[in-house]
């Protein structure tokens, strides 16, 4: 009873994962490069941001909330990382400081959502366009470029056969799988989308977690931010623009439901893997970017049409 | 009456929603192992004393005695630690998650500072629910998946295991079958018994009939009166609802007989 109820649940993941293996088959059937370290190592370092922002937005998408903000949050923390080094802050306190203006983004929507109850669309919204605004301000609208060595690492290092992004994506999403389904925030994350109400009545400080869960989500936009400005040894400002979209393509696509209350890591790790090797197959196939935009759009469209679904059935 | 002095006393709550005096100045006795009704019609203010009392709004005025602590106003936490748990007619439950889950809601065992302690859970959760009758097909199966009686169960499961002395339910077997309702009837019975101070709204006449001790009558965001279930009859209690029976008429035709 326990096993077949466990496989119903993990139903969207492993037709994800089926979808993931017939792609992989296809493109290393259609193309001799594909099935190589080298070009694995690629899709795993272009993911890599995606899966930073989805594993942020999962917590949030879990708790019934959504966050439009983290494309835009990470491009500003990045700004906010490049100015300091410029101002000849060290590499550490510029870092510090681009995680503490994400943060300050994240607290502002948390507990705009949670205290004052406004919907968290409209919210992260307006903090989207704030984080750009603010971005913009700070560049002039140039993009800030040329950084030390040791900034750069964080982008373009190498640790053994992977480098800093890859390893921060993959760390972020067993410190994820932990958090989401061994712990008491990961739980509560869920019950905030299951039925906020009802945690709230046991006595639970909801606008305490619901604030928190957007608190995080802009840490690991953080991440993104300076994974992005490090490989690409310049800081844009609009750097981040439509990644939101993204993230949450992968978070629904893993199975989560846009209601909340469910919700998976591992699910949205496969995801954005499996969107990641869509696109270095479409790229591959000579596709061009206008058309692959055309299929991320299409894809997130169907896979929101099936998680409704799924949900009336329930 | 187990007890000289009442666990929970009620003293001039009052609540306005605007216009609208939900409730003018009520009071209330509730002692340990008894079950107390609480009838009336709709609007007549059951629905928010009961709010109340589980925290989940706050009074305009008056206050609240819980076991000798005076309280002005109550949080939903404040009431849980005073002794208050409360089945909710919509029952509160999270649909998307299991049973056990949804019992330990707000409570949950922890090992090692950070993770859940699931297997405890699970295993306490498997023994209350079989020390109380309920019956669950699947521990592990959300509870959006069991039919109105066995969530019924898990909403009472929890509220015992939150370890209050006052049980408050509110219409507990609105969305029952007749074998459902017998049993929760059954057990809440068992739970005065016990000790409990049980509090149940209900609409259902035979239902507060046979399981309560006394009878609160509320009409209009006033208790009409309190009597003691075996000094009435149906037919009196509903005429005092519907305002048909006034007080003054009442004590006459109690003194008469």
């Amino acid at each position: 009873m326990a096993v077949r109820i466990r496989l119903q649940r993990l139903f969207p993941q492993l037709l994800l994962t089926g979808v993931l293996g017939f792609l992989i088959i296809v493109l290393s059937l259609s193309s001799e490069y594909f099935l190589s370290w080298d070009n694995f190592r690629n899709i795993l370092d272009q993911s890599s941001v995606h899966i930073l922002l989805a594993l942020g937005m999962t917590f949030v998408i879990a708790s019934g909330g959504i966050d439009l903000s983290v494309g835009n949050v990470a491009a500003f923390s990045g700004v906010v990382m490049a100015v300091a080094m410029k101002a000849d802050l060290g590499v550490f306190s510029a870092i510090l400081l681009g995680y503490l203006a994400a943060f300050s983004f994240g607290l502002v929507n948390g507990l705009v959502v949670s205290y004052v109850k406004v919907n968290p669309f409209i919210t992260t919204l307006a903090s989207m366009s704030i984080a750009r605004g603010l971005a913009l301000i700070l560049t002039g609208g140039v993009s800030i470029y040329g950084f030390s060595a040791s900034f750069k690492f964080w982008g373009t290092g190498s640790i053994g056969p992977i480098n800093p992004p890859i390893l921060f994506s993959f760390i972020l999403v067993i410190v994820g799988i932990f958090l989401m389904g061994y712990t008491l925030w990961g739980k509560y994350s869920l019950a905030l989308g299951g039925n906020g109400e009802a945690l709230r009545r046991a006595g639970v400080n909801v606008n305490l977690y619901r604030t928190s869960v957007y608190c995080f989500s802009a840490l690991c936009a953080a991440t993104a931010g300076l994974v992005m400005t490090a490989r690409l040894n310049s800081a844009a400002p609009l750097a981040g623009a439509t990644y939101e979209m993204d993230a949450i393509a992968a978070v629904i696509l893993g199975g989560a439901s846009m209601k909340g209350g469910r919700a998976s890591i591992l699910g949205t790790f496969i995801a954005c893997l499996t969107l990641g090797v869509l696109r270095n197959g479409l790229t591959m196939m000579t596709v061009p970017t206008y058309y692959q935009q055309l299929f991320t759009g299409m894809i997130i469209l169907v896979a929101i049409v099936i998680s409704e679904l799924r949900s009336k059935e329930e | 009456m187990s007890s000289v002095q009442p666990f929970l006393q009620v003293r001039g709550i009052a609540k306005r929603y605007s216009n609208i005096e939900a409730l003018k100045a009520i009071d209330l006795d509730l002692y340990t192992g008894e079950v107390l009704a609480i009838v009336g019609d709709n609007g007549a203010g059951k629905s928010t004393i009961i709010k109340i009392l589980s925290g989940a709004i706050t009074p305009d005025s008056g206050e609240i005695i819980i076991a000798g602590r005076k309280y002005s106003k109550l949080k939903p936490k404040t009431a849980l630690d005073a002794g208050i748990s409360t089945v909710y007619q919509d029952l509160a439950l999270i649909d998307t998650m299991d049973s056990a889950s949804n019992i330990f809601l707000g409570r949950e065992h922890r090992k090692h500072f950070f993770c859940l302690d699931d297997k405890r859970m699970q295993q306490e959760a498997l023994d209350l629910l079989q020390q109380l009758g309920i019956y669950i097909p699947s521990l592990y199966s959300t509870v959006a998946c069991l039919s109105g009686g066995q969530r019924q169960g898990v909403a009472v499961a929890r509220a015992i295991h939150q370890g209050g002395r006052l049980l408050i339910f509110d219409e507990p077997t609105a969305a029952m079958g007749l074998k459902e309702t017998a049993t929760v009837l059954r057990l809440i019975r068992g739970l005065a018994e016990e000790g409990f101070g049980v509090i149940v709204v209900s609409h259902n006449m035979e239902q507060v009939f046979k399981i309560s001790d006394r009878i609160c009558i509320m009409r209009q965001g006033e208790v009409v009166d309190c009597v003691k279930t075996s000094e009435v009859n149906p037919q009196d209690v509903v005429a005092m609802i519907t305002g048909a029976i006034d007080l003054e008429d009442f004590s006459i035709y109690r003194s008469k007989n």
